[in-house]
């Protein structure tokens, strides 16, 4: 007899979920999630990828969180539990952080955005959105801020590859020319005010993110008047299929892959996101201390040299077939049409060139470390 | 989709398409569908025995790995090599893709597997 166990958690789903499903998507769950995984109609994952780094694709990902601080003190708040500068931030611009753990590991990686004088917003993962926002309220409460959870507030429409940036000229009146990349501004889209636009993404192409409000008529009006923009463009409706292999091309972190609560910044090759001239910040004790200590494992690029996939958790294995790391995340590269990985090894194995073996259904299959990222894309000039 | 009625299936998806105790081996036009891309294919060299109902091999799509199972027992006398550069065309063509060509142990085994009718029905009843 099952014992009895508390509610099932109710998987939750976003407001554009009816219109996915109308759309045929194949579904999926993801951290609690109801979520695309691919569409069929757009031709499934491999052709959602390539259209994001050849044409434009769309993604819904309402399903991360947000989260507001304001008030006099917001960038000490910040600034305390992010472990890069966000003194740096002019208004309206916005950079890669994370917040850390006392030991110097990841709560979880975020977008910090600076929205006004006193105003930040931090862009957080689906999975961690409870655990980030009680972790944020309880770690800055000496702070003279407010701390909300607006994660539900959002439709948010992320619209990536190299002509998205044409087709969210069509539905906007900002001149989104003068927005630069990692940089957000507000402005009328699809005839609603007031809308904030940040020219980020999680694809390592450019793109953008609208933060649309979550009622199911307004988010299916702005998603629709988006496809249809896009037609011209080729445009795709892209899952987290494509998502997380774009993600990898781009060597950009998965929190519980890459990233968690058991693995610190330096081993994450994160360096250059840490600030750690900057007075104090929860973890850079720790971190300092593990600077000294030095690395035991570091995170590197892999591709397979002999047939094979590198699928996530597979253990990484020297020449003589002792286990010397595991895989983060792995997978087929539609773009770069090869397989590759991400990989924790020992920093011998690290450098470039390096040739290492990769469990494969109790097989050693040859691979070898490769500089990261595998793709990046050519900037205008 | 029409199921070919000259071949026969299992519930894990393969086809069977047999001659006296020559068969080809596949998987089917569903198995497909629900893998989305095939980016890759594991199967036995030339040679190699089977055993009916064990995996003799795998197909993987970008997002997952599935075992592929043997219809019949029998031992394989040619493999598909344009499935290892070019594994996208059992998307393409799942019912004309072959995987394997081998001689039949035992061609009773064959009874037991469904029809092409039985197998539209098992299909649906499946949900997919």
């Amino acid at each position: 007899m099952p014992a009895v166990s508390a509610t099932t958690p109710t998987v939750r789903k976003t407001a554009l979920n009816p219109v996915h499903r109308q759309m045929g998507a194949k579904m999926v769950e993801f951290n609690g999630w109801d979520m695309p995984v691919e569409y069929p109609s757009a031709g499934g994952i491999i052709a959602e990828h390539n259209a994001v780094r050849t044409g434009v694709g769309i993604f819904d990902v309402s399903h991360m969180g947000d989260i507001r601080l304001q008030g006099p003190e917001a960038l000490a708040a910040v600034q305390h539990i992010s472990m890069n500068d966000a003194s740096r931030l002019a208004i309206g611009q916005a950079q890669y952080s994370a917040l850390l753990y006392p030991q110097g590991t990841f709560v979880d990686d975020v977008i910090v955005h600076r929205l006004g004088e006193d105003e930040y917003l931090l862009v957080i993962n689906a999975g961690t959105r409870e655990k980030d926002f009680n972790w944020v309220r309880d770690n800055t409460r000496q702070y003279s801020c407010q701390a909300e959870n607006l994660s539900d507030d959002f439709t948010q429409i992320a619209i990536q590859g190299p002509k998205g940036v044409n087709l969210l000229q069509k539905l906007t009146d900002i001149d989104l020319s003068a927005v630069k990349f990692y940089w957000v501004t507000r402005g009328t889209v699809c005839g609603l005010k007031n809308i904030l636009i940040a020219r980020t993404g999680y694809t390592a192409e450019d793109g953008f993110e609208i933060y649309v409000p979550a009622d199911h008529a307004t988010s299916a009006l702005v998603w629709n008047q988006v496809l249809e923009a896009g037609k011209e463009f080729g445009v795709v409706p892209c899952g987290l299929g494509s998502r997380n292999t774009l993600r990898l091309e781009g060597n950009l972190s998965l929190y519980g892959h890459e990233i968690s609560d058991t693995i610190n910044v330096w081993e994450a090759g994160l360096d250059r996101f840490c600030k750690m001239e900057k007075p104090d910040f929860i973890g850079r004790g720790a971190l300092e201390k593990a600077k000294s200590a030095g690395l035991k494992r570091t995170l590197v690029g892999i591709e397979m040299i002999e047939r094979g996939i590198a699928r996530d958790g597979y253990r990484v294995l020297d020449d003589s077939g002792r286990e010397i790391g595991h895989v983060t995340s792995g997978s087929y590269a539609p773009f770069l049409k090869k397989n590759i990985a991400l990989a924790y090894v020992p920093p011998a194995f690290a450098s470039a060139g390096s040739t290492v073996k990769v469990e494969i259904r109790g097989q050693g299959v040859k691979a070898q470390v490769v500089p990261t990222p595998f793709y990046k894309r050519l900037k205008k000039a | 989709m029409s199921y070919p009625t000259d071949y026969k299936y299992t519930k894990e998806h393969e086809w069977i398409k047999v001659d006296g105790r020559n068969a080809v081996i596949g998987i089917t036009h569903h198995a497909q569908e629900s893998l989305g891309d095939i980016v890759f294919v594991d199967l036995p060299k030339a040679g190699a025995e089977i055993v009916a109902g064990k995996t003799f091999g795998s197909v993987e799509s970008v997002k997952a790995v599935s075992d592929l199972y043997a219809p019949a027992s029998g031992t394989v006398t040619e493999v598909n090599g344009e499935l290892a550069t070019a594994p996208e065309k059992i998307n393409q063509d799942a019912h004309g893709s072959w995987m394997l060509k081998l001689t039949l142990k035992d061609p009773n085994e064959l009874n037991g597997l469904l029809s092409a009718a039985d197998y539209e029905k098992f299909v649906a009843e499946e949900g997919g």
